[in-house]
């Protein structure tokens, strides 16, 4: 079994509407430090067998094809 | 004019969408289940709005990917007529049959109410029937309709007309980059908007802005 975490993130330049009422949560909350938050998306997937180069592959693909929005989104996949 | 409804789980404008088609075409539209892979031979085929799938990982990514898109995607190649109507334009820019994205209002809030419309491109085979510029009255109800493209794919649609609606008299309620209501695909064929013509079609209704967008897709004359 291959697990993997895909995390996708807005691009840059993408305006953030929820990261913005977070970090002004944050802000209320106390937290005067906080330069910007910006929200985005875990995926924890495993895959089955021990084909790791398979493994990226489709994961690759997956993200493509389904995990992110390639218009306003970046992902990025990391298997331990 | 033969038209046909795509049906999918979590949509709810789908009787509206259908009352509409019947009553200003005075044919009932045929329906067209997720699972198939065929859609009949129509010129018109609409995606309404809703939640399908419950606006999971992204509004309108998963039913992007059913089978009866690809057959969508197919009829629009042949140039067949689509329109996606609020989550059937999330669906249509999710199935990369439109540019762009459709983002979280900027107010973070769900926007139920009457907007203004400006009829920013009337060549379109959608929009016929209204006037250059002309400022229509619609519902709009949703909480994903921020449109948002890069700075190149916004100058394209820009300068090729395929903005074909506009929020207009301050009244976007969502953040839309320069205003954007509805677009249509390069080819004109496919078009995509957040309001809800299907609800402003008749008297009872408050009013029938809205109907002009159907007759002008349907060949219905003036």
């Amino acid at each position: 079994m291959i697990k993997a975490r895909i995390t996708v993130t807005l691009k840059n330049g993408v305006l953030d509407p929820q990261g913005k009422a977070i970090e002004g949560a944050l802000g209320a909350l106390g937290f005067d430090g906080v330069g910007s938050v910006r929200q985005g998306k875990v995926f924890d997937v495993e895959i089955q067998g021990t084909d790791r180069a398979g493994a990226e592959a489709d994961l690759k693909a997956m993200c493509e094809k389904l995990l992110a929005n390639t218009v306003i989104e970046n992902y990025s996949i990391a298997i331990p | 004019m033969k038209s046909a409804v795509v049906l999918l789980p979590g949509l709810n404008r789908d009787r509206d969408m259908i009352a509409a088609l019947t009553r200003i075409s005075g044919t009932a539209p045929l329906t067209v289940w997720q699972t198939e892979t065929q859609i009949p031979a129509v010129d018109l085929i609409v995606i309404p709005g809703g939640f399908s799938y419950g606006d999971y990982l992204r509004c309108g990514a998963i039913a992007a990917r059913m089978p009866v898109m690809r057959a969508v995607a197919e009829k629009a190649r042949q140039g067949v007529m689509v329109l996606g109507v609020c989550n059937g334009f999330q669906i249509l820019l999710e199935a990369g049959l439109l540019p762009g994205a459709l983002m979280r209002n900027t107010s973070l809030k769900f926007v139920c109410r009457e907007v203004k419309l400006e009829v920013a491109n009337a060549g379109t085979a959608f929009t016929r029937n209204y006037s250059q510029g002309q400022i229509i009255r619609c519902p709009v109800a949703h909480h994903d309709g921020n449109y948002f493209a890069d700075a190149e794919t916004l100058a394209r649609i820009e300068g090729q007309g395929q903005v074909a609606f506009r929020y207009a008299e301050g009244t976007n309620p969502n953040g839309s980059i320069n205003d954007i209501a509805g677009i249509v695909s390069e080819r004109g064929n496919v078009l995509g908007l957040m309001p809800h013509p299907e609800n402003l079609i008749e008297a009872a209704h408050g009013g029938a802005d809205g109907r002009a967008l159907f007759e002008s897709a349907l060949g219905i004359a003036a």
